[in-house]
């Protein structure tokens, strides 16, 4: 039987979810619901004076309206935090209270203060309408590099400072530096991005009243994990008495892992109301409310030799946190981002200081990549940079620089277990006619256009687990993950997995694996996810972990299935188990060529007796009946997926506009499960990363109004701006998982936009300009680099 | 959105019949939807003029294009018609918006709301375009008074617009990166005796620049206006572009506009 796992195999839930057959929150409708609608704040920042709602609760259809105070006094808690982190001072990061309904002073526009249940969604709107909050409005902290001057937010948290953190070695950075023939420094945004997935959030809650069980169906990227956090710290219901569901959820990229305000405010209520709730976000409370990404301004250096060696590297950054610190928020600019600075390089010493600050603006959290593009885009900045100064080529520089030697014990945190980066850089070169790059400029330069190339290698550690290295690290949670595998008598198997499946593939390649660890068709496998009542526990899809961690859980747990199964065979076949072999899923005795197939041993452990078998039971004396595995996996490291990318621009200098006129990327996910699938993910990460790089632009003006709260300014970038893209792998397997393979999903966010920025300011003639490179801040660049090649002539 | 009365007239004169102060016409819906889900504008009817024959298609006579007011920006732009004789037109139609916007929206839904970026306000002031309406014509220099707003009376509705087929002529535009409109949309148009440059998107509303249509009618090269610089007083500045930036997209893409002609 030819292996599945490796092959092209067509999404099983294309079909499904193309023709419109996808069954996600808002499809769902319970008989007897009402409408939520909430009120928000109009301001980034005001004390809230009064809340009237007499008005709003005579209004027609209205069922009830509830506000902070009710939270208050039924004592629900707020939204938390996932990771503590410590300063460099060893305090503890400071932690505003964050509760669903804001009672005494909101802090960001949008935030929610009151909720209105009405009979149908227009009563329910024009009752919001009526309820009158009384507001004081202060002046907000809206920007991200002046936060820490600016007046108090939270009471207590003075500099409005959440931690000041530090990692890594400050002296011996100093004395090296000291050392340097030159230092390479850089000034950088890395820009706030809104994650807009394509399904905007909702929930619909159901509250039994007889069984008191609250179903929350709602778009989550981990229905356990939330579960878990409504449960322990929201206060909601105990864990057995909460259902959560994640149907179709279409797209998270980590603005899904939260808990939401209104999860939590519309499962309270609803067992309140003893009504069912349905809550929809429209297009711009998912602008104002969903969790936003990255938003650092950093200042780094590297210390170089003349020949380019990399002596030390520094950083000194400032995170924004928005107005509260979420579930991944206070990690994301930490350990995820810190250890990921030094790149791909051996640098014997370096540090990352970071500044974590709250503002008045939406929350920020894990954004597909999170902390890993930042750091990319840091160090990568700075080696080209380098390159630029030194007159060395930008990929010798980075050769030179590269380990050769894996494992690979990184400066700060890591020890990469595998990868080969000089193959993967110059392949790309290969396979971007990188030689062949002068004359393709000289070509545009005669069409009046500037062209310019960039390189980004990147690695990134995901696959975001060992639960131990985490925990100590702060995580508030241990991020193994689950399977069960459920061989059913007569022949299918349903694999539930703890990881959620929202546009990554999950039903195909899982499937892929357990069909190939079964020895069974494709077809007789089904992946049950998004449902904490159906399977065992998981903490879900973030961090590029859900093949690296959650498909070895359904590896391990099918191979419980086949000891068990040969165990069972063995007694069939009235062999010793060590004289069978499990192939293609058969169990075969290897001198006789007798054998039973998996399906015939499945059968056997579900109906252990026959009429012809004189009370012979096929189970082995003490084995149980049926054939159910289950499976944790805690993998021993993080994966370390890494690659290097090329891309091509021309620039129009008289109307600033960029054109991406290749782009290549050379990854190593390690063994690859599904190219099809995989290449989909790249080509995914790329294009948010080139989003990233060159659209999209989140303004919020002096007084935090979100300028960019809908698809008339914010630009999401479309098919039309993107080139083909050039996709090539190498291969070096992950040791620390049984199938060797390496998390993808985020790659493509993380390399795209310092290869492209790399790209644009060479076209530039060097000259650096901040991210987004819209069209007006390249046309002046180009005016400047007129005049300056004017003046040179 | 608040609840309205729907009408779905066969005729243009039920069409005037039901119009009131209190009432809007309805074609793609493209704009007018949006603004009455977000509670910008609400009507006691609305009158849905898609299902008037006669307010669809394009007729081309020796000097005119004359386009039915509901005529979809995607029938224009496909129109073998245009693309034969004012191929500017059908390619300003064809890059409108996205796929689903082309589809549903129309001509006279795109000049009645009169958008300080839209394209077709360009179209009609370069060539010298004539709206009739229900009850008068109206030249295009009369018809688009200032920011969405316009010559038509409450319950005028537009039936047609009159195109003059000019010998040369181009649209080039800078579009929004976010919403496609124009950030400059630039339509210049050749006549015997004239040309006319008419500029979208950089003002509160569209105009003719005078300086740059006196140029090309002394000279129709991009050489003859090289190197102007337009006051930018004027222009609009958002986060997409400064004013200093549009008055430059105005010449870069008159240059361009005339070497594509
Ligand atoms: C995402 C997006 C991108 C767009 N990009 C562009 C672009 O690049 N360039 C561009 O030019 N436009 C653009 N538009 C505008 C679009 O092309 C439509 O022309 C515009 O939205 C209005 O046309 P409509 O037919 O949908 O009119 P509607 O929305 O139905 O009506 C708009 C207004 O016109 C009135 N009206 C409609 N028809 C008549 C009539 N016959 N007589 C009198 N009054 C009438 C209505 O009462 C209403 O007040 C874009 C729109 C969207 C949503």
């Amino acid at each position: 039987m030819a292996s599945l796992v490796g092959s092209r195999v067509e999404r099983k839930e294309d079909k499904r979810l193309l023709t419109g057959k996808g069954r996600y929150t808002a499809d769902i409708n319970i008989s007897n619901q009402t409408y939520a609608v909430f009120v928000r704040s109009p301001h980034a920042r005001a004390k809230i004076k009064k809340i009237d709602i007499s008005k709003a609760l005579k209004a027609m259809g209205v069922v009830e309206i509830l506000t902070g105070a009710e939270i208050a006094t039924d004592k629900i808690g707020g939204l938390i935090a996932g990771w503590a982190i410590r300063s460099e001072d060893g305090s503890e990061m400071k932690v505003p209270a964050n509760p669903p309904l804001a009672k005494d002073s909101v802090n960001f526009v949008g935030e929610p203060i009151a909720v209105v249940f009405a009979e149908s969604l227009d009563e329910a709107k024009a009752a919001a309408d009526l309820v009158n909050v009384d507001y004081k409005v202060l002046k907000g902290v809206i920007n991200t590099a002046e936060a820490m001057k600016g007046e108090t937010i939270h009471d207590g948290i003075e500099k409005n400072l959440c931690y000041d953190w530090l990692l890594g070695d400050r002296k011996a950075v100093e004395e090296a530096f000291a050392k340097a023939d030159k230092i390479i420094k850089v000034d950088l945004i890395n820009n706030r991005c809104i994650p807009n997935a394509m399904e905007p959030r909702a929930c619909v809650v159901d509250y039994n009243t007889a069984s008191e069980e609250i179903t929350l169906y709602t778009t989550s990227q981990n229905p356990h994990l939330s579960r878990l956090i409504m449960s322990a710290f929201g206060g909601v219901a105990p864990e057995n008495k909460l259902r959560v569901v994640a149907p179709d959820v279409g797209g998270g990229f980590g603005s899904k892992i939260n808990v939401y305000n209104e999860e939590i405010v519309c499962s309270w209520a609803s067992k309140k109301i003893e009504r069912p709730i349905k809550w929809v976000a429209e297009r711009t409370e998912s602008f104002l409310t969903d969790t936003h990404g990255r938003d650092h301004v950093t200042h780094a250096e590297l210390a170089v030799t003349n020949e380019g060696k990399f002596l030390a590297f520094k950083n000194e950054t400032i995170a924004n946190l928005g107005a509260y610190a979420r579930v991944f928020g206070t990690v994301t600019p930490t350990y995820l981002f810190g250890p990921c600075a030094t790149g791909v390089y051996i640098i014997p010493a370096a540090y990352t200081n970071v500044k974590a600050v709250y503002t008045n603006t939406a929350p920020v959290d894990a954004y597909r990549g999170a902390g890993r593009p930042e750091a990319t885009y840091t160090i990568e900045r700075l080696v080209e940079k380098a390159a630029m100064e030194l007159g060395i080529d930008r990929t010798e520089i980075r050769m030179k620089n590269f380990p050769t030697e894996f494992p690979f014990k990184q400066t700060l945190v890591h020890t990469v277990d595998s990868g080969d980066y000089v193959a993967g850089l110059q392949k790309a070169k290969q396979m971007s006619d990188y030689a062949g790059f002068d004359a393709r400029r000289k070509k545009s330069e005669a069409n009046g256009k500037l062209r310019g190339i960039g390189v980004s290698s990147y690695f990134e550690a995901c696959g975001i687990a060992p639960s131990a290295v985490v925990m100590s690290l702060g995580c508030g949670v241990g991020l193994w993950e689950s399977s069960e595998v459920r061989f059913n008598p007569t022949g299918q198997v349903s694999v539930f997995t703890g990881a959620h499946s929202h546009g990554q593939g999950h039903d195909t390649t899982f499937a892929q694996i357990a069909a190939d660890e079964l020895g069974v068709g494709l077809e007789a496998v089904d992946v049950v996810h998004g449902d904490t009542d159906k399977g065992t526990f998981g903490m879900g899809t973030y961090g590029s972990r859900s093949l690296a961690v959650g498909g070895i859980a359904i590896v391990n747990a099918c191979r419980k299935i086949v000891a068990k199964g040969k165990r069972v065979a063995a007694k069939m076949l009235e062999v010793s188990e060590d004289e069978i072999d499990f192939k293609d899923g058969e169990f075969i005795v290897s001198k006789s060529n007798k054998k039973k197939t998996i399906g015939e041993v499945a059968f056997a452990c579900y109906l252990p007796g026959s009429r012809d078998s004189d009370f012979k039971s096929p189970l082995p004396e003490g084995e149980e009946p049926g054939l159910i595995e289950s499976s944790f996996f805690d993998p021993a490291n993080f994966s370390f997926p890494a690659g290097s990318h090329i891309a091509e621009v021309e620039i129009d200098p008289e109307t600033g506009e960029v054109k991406v006129e290749k782009y290549t990327a050379v990854d190593d996910f390690g063994r690859i499960v599904n190219p099809l699938v995989v290449e989909g993910q790249v080509h995914g990460g790329i294009a948010q990363g080139i989003g990233q790089a060159l659209h999209e632009n989140t303004v919020y003006d002096e007084t935090g109004q979100l300028i960019t709260a809908s698809y008339m300014d914010y630009t999401m970038p479309r098919a039309d701006n993107f080139p083909d893209f050039n996709l090539g792998f190498t291969c070096t397997h992950a040791t620390s998982n049984p199938l060797g393979v390496k998390g993808c999903g985020e790659a493509g966010a993380i390399a795209s936009p310092p290869t492209i920025m790399n790209a644009v300011i060479d076209a530039l003639g060097g000259q650096e300009i901040t991210m987004p490179a819209t069209a007006e801040k390249v046309w002046k660049a180009c005016k400047v680099l007129k005049k300056k090649n004017a003046k040179a002539a | 959105m608040k609840t309205f009365n729907y009408h779905a007239p066969k005729d243009i004169k039920k069409a005037s019949k039901l119009a009131s102060t209190s009432s809007a016409f309805l074609a793609g819906g493209m704009t007018s939807i949006p603004s009455m889900k977000l509670g910008l504008a609400t009507y006691k009817d609305i009158i849905d003029i898609k299902h008037i024959k006669k307010l669809s298609g394009i007729k081309v006579s020796g000097k005119s294009v004359t386009i039915g007011s509901t005529t979809k920006h995607a029938e224009v732009a496909s129109s073998k018609d245009v693309q034969k004789v004012i191929p500017s037109l059908a390619k300003l139609a064809g890059g409108i918006g996205d796929a689903q916007v082309r589809n549903r929206g129309t001509v006279g839904g795109s000049i009645a709301n009169n958008d300080p970026s839209a394209c077709y306000p360009s179209a009609c002031m370069a060539l010298n375009a004539i709206i009739h309406t229900n009850n008068r014509k109206i030249e295009a220099s009369k018809f688009f008074k200032g920011m969405f707003e316009t010559a038509l009376k409450k319950g005028e509705l537009i039936e047609a617009v009159e195109f003059k087929i000019p010998e040369k002529s181009n649209y080039q535009k800078h579009p929004n990166p976010a919403s496609r409109y124009a950030i400059v949309g630039v339509y210049i148009a050749k006549y015997k005796k004239e040309v006319n440059v008419a500029v979208t998107g950089a003002k509160s509303s569209v105009y003719i620049d005078k300086d740059l249509s006196k140029a090309l009618s002394n000279s129709f090269s991009s050489k003859a206006i090289e190197g102007m610089e337009l006051n930018s007083s004027e222009m609009n500045t958002d986060i997409h572009a400064s004013g200093d930036f549009r008055a430059s997209l105005v010449v870069t893409y008159t240059k361009k506009a005339v070497e594509a002609c």
